[in-house]
């Protein structure tokens, strides 16, 4: 399964940092940030539920980069 | 620019007077450092707090945290040698200039690329017993009639049901001559109508139409990355903890076996300074995105930034005959009457009515070729004959058109023809007449695209054709193109292309095709071009590179257009990475301050991005 969200973030290295926290999170298969659209693609693991992947990822990338935000 | 851009800007307007102010009042001691702290606060308070809360997540290598390190480093230092503290402020003040910029340029680029790419209509006129109505495109269901006004987007393809107008496809196409439309043609989204109300009926939901289909393959399009933005990624990864280990190590080793503690922290410091990683990651991204966006206003989709980075290395380009290289409809060429009683004229005639009825493209060439057909001649009696030709009765006399077998059937004795084409031999009651012969148009510009493909340093340009030998070899030499393969099955195509493929060493080969029947060879290429794509969904999902129009132009471009991308990119590569290494090596060696790391953080990044935004101009 592959969705995409809205992000914000700053800076494009932090879109890079993003990026690298979200696919080591638990139940994500692959992940993709795309600064210049402001986007993020994910891919889960098979029966995962995606919008509690999702508030980990975002949990995550927040730790990372403050300043960032995930629309879910 | 948005509310976050502006204060900051007020920020940093507010820190660099007070900064200035500051060199006039003649303060010293614990008054002057008080008084030297405001700026510095008001500037980087953020990036202090960021860092503080980097600390608690364990994250050493967090950028803020760097930057307060050496601007609260070069303060202490400042304090030690009771000095200058406005290189401290300074630091932090360029450093949040640097944030800005690339939070302004980079807003700036994402709206002027969508811009570019404005073809999401925002509405549908939907006709109701009040009048118009309009609604969200995505609730008009399929079959529904929506009208469109002059000046407004057509927002869902359709077919006119009523109505006559021009429709402007440059946002699709590149093209800017405006195109005629009428009641029953097919129109797609995006079209901008210029004069006559339309009504038109919708074939897709709003989704499935050309204009969302664009839209979302351009966006999804920077997400495909490129082996430079890996690479750089890659680099960034490792810069930072290096060029901060090289930090510790100057701060720490040099001064335990030569003393001078301050020179080598104020070293140290300028390290920290041009460890940050944004200037090499923020101008390689918008380079490929301003490449795809600029791209894409003329016309030429291309579906990934992997895609453009292989299209500048394209050494070989494959091209499909009919319909790439050629019109694709065919046209009369010659008439050759061979029987006194039939001129030309009255051949034409003949041949046009006995293919009436018939919807093949020869026969649509042929009533083109004559088109006052329906005269009262009477037609009758018509009758097609697979694999030969069609045979009917005109104005009592018995008229067979088709190939030489046909002629042979019928008893007429056929003249084989000199000129290069298909052959239509035509018989009038078993006596034979004369043919017509017709063939395939090269388009207007395909010479001129060959040679430019050329001169882009395409080295070969190949033809692979399912037609025959004869006209195969016509259409090379007119287009001054010395490999080409004939009478090639759709199997064939791709053992060709793979002979090609293997072939190769170095540069990369691109696949030129209508996307109709080649997309097993499209999928194949090192980078598959479709061309006249246009409402052509297959040839949109098959493709990489896809040019919305059916001029072959086009190639040459998209690979100009790429090369010049790619450029751009390695200039900022070597230009960035090349800066900071000579900053470290000048900072470690004592030759350069703390005001060539700011250049070499905030001046190469806002270069860098600056260079990115040339992309956008496509060359000529």
């Amino acid at each position: 399964m592959k969705k995409t969200y809205k992000i914000d973030v700053d800076c494009a290295n932090c879109a890079n940092l993003m990026e690298t926290e979200t696919k080591k999170t638990a139940g994500v298969k692959d992940a993709v940030v795309n600064f210049m659209t402001l986007k993020m693609k994910v891919e889960f693991e098979d029966g995962v539920d995606a919008k509690e992947v999702m508030t980990r990822v975002r949990d995550n990338c927040k730790r990372v980069e403050k300043d960032c935000e995930i629309f879910l | 620019m948005n509310a976050k851009q502006r204060r900051n800007l007020i920020r940093i307007l507010i820190a660099a007077s007070l900064l200035i102010a500051l060199n006039f009042v003649d303060v010293s001691g614990g008054a002057r450092f008080v008084l030297y702290l405001v700026p510095y606060v008001v500037v980087g308070y953020d990036i202090v707090l960021k860092a503080a809360y980097g600390l608690k997540n364990r994250r050493p290598l967090d950028e803020s945290l760097l930057m307060t390190i050496a601007t609260l480093g070069a303060f202490a230092l400042a304090i030690y040698e009771d000095g200058d503290y406005t290189e401290a402020i300074a630091v932090m003040l360029f450093y949040q200039i640097g944030e800005w910029f690339q939070s302004y340029a980079v807003g700036r680029s994402r709206k002027n690329i969508s811009e570019l790419m404005d073809i999401r209509p925002d509405y549908a006129n939907v006709e109701t017993d009040d009048g118009l109505e309009q609604v969200d495109p995505d609730e008009v269901e399929v079959g529904t009639v929506i009208v469109v006004q002059p000046g407004e987007k057509i927002p869902i393809d359709g077919v006119i049901v009523e109505g006559n107008s021009t429709l402007n496809t440059v946002a699709l196409t590149g093209e800017s001559l405006p195109r005629e439309v009428s009641a029953g043609a097919e129109v797609i989204s995006g079209c901008i109508n210029l004069n006559g109300v339309l009504k038109i009926r919708t074939t897709k939901e709003f989704g499935d139409s050309t204009a969302s289909k664009i839209l979302e393959l351009v966006e999804d399009a920077s997400s495909r990355k490129s082996k430079s933005e890996d690479f750089i990624a890659k680099f960034a990864r490792v810069y930072t903890p290096v060029v901060v280990a090289c930090a510790v190590a100057l701060a720490v080793i040099p001064p335990l076996i030569s003393g001078d503690w301050s020179t080598w922290l104020y070293r140290a410091l300028i390290f920290l300074v041009i460890s940050c990683p944004c200037a090499l990651v923020i101008s390689i991204p918008l380079s490929f995105f301003a490449g795809i966006g600029g791209a894409s206003r003329e016309g030429i989709l291309i579906k990934g930034s992997n895609f453009l980075e292989t299209l500048a290395n394209v050494k070989t380009v494959v091209m499909d005959k009919t319909g790439t290289l050629t019109q694709g409809s065919f046209d009369v060429d010659a008439v050759h009457s061979k029987n006194l009683n039939f001129d030309a004229e009255k051949l034409l005639h003949l041949a046009a009515h006995v293919e009436r009825y018939s919807t093949h493209p020869i026969a649509n060439s042929l009533r083109k070729a004559y088109p006052d057909e329906r005269d009262d001649c009477t037609v009758e009696a018509v009758e097609e004959i697979a694999g030969r030709g069609i045979r009917a009765k005109v104005n009592g006399q018995i008229v067979c058109v088709g190939n030489e077998k046909f002629m042979a059937d019928v008893g007429a004795k056929s003249v084989h023809c000199h000129k290069v084409g298909t052959v239509i031999h035509i018989a009038v009651d078993g006596q034979y007449a004369g043919h017509v012969v017709i063939s395939d148009a090269v388009k207007p510009h395909a010479r001129q695209a060959v040679d430019d493909m050329k001169s882009a340093g395409v080295e070969s340009v190949f033809i692979l054709t399912g037609d025959s030998e004869k006209i195969a070899s016509k259409v090379a030499d007119e287009l001054g193109i010395k490999n080409y393969r004939s009478e090639l099955l759709p199997a064939d195509k791709v053992a060709e292309f793979e002979k090609i493929l293997s072939a190769q060493t170095g540069g990369k080969v691109a696949f030129v095709g209508d996307g109709i029947n080649d997309a097993p060879v499209l999928g194949r290429a090192d980078v598959g071009i479709a061309m006249g794509a246009l409402g052509s969904d297959a040839a949109i999902e098959a493709a990489d590179v896809v040019l919305m129009d059916d001029d072959p132009l086009k190639i040459s471009r998209a690979i100009k257009i790429s090369r010049k991308c790619l450029g751009i990119v390695k200039q900022n590569i070597c230009f960035a990475v090349g800066v900071k290494v000579l900053c470290l090596i000048l900072g470690a060696a004592g030759l350069a301050n703390m005001w060539a790391a700011i250049f070499a953080d905030v001046g190469v990044m806002i270069l860098a991005v600056l260079n990115a935004m040339r992309t956008l101009i496509a060359p000529k």
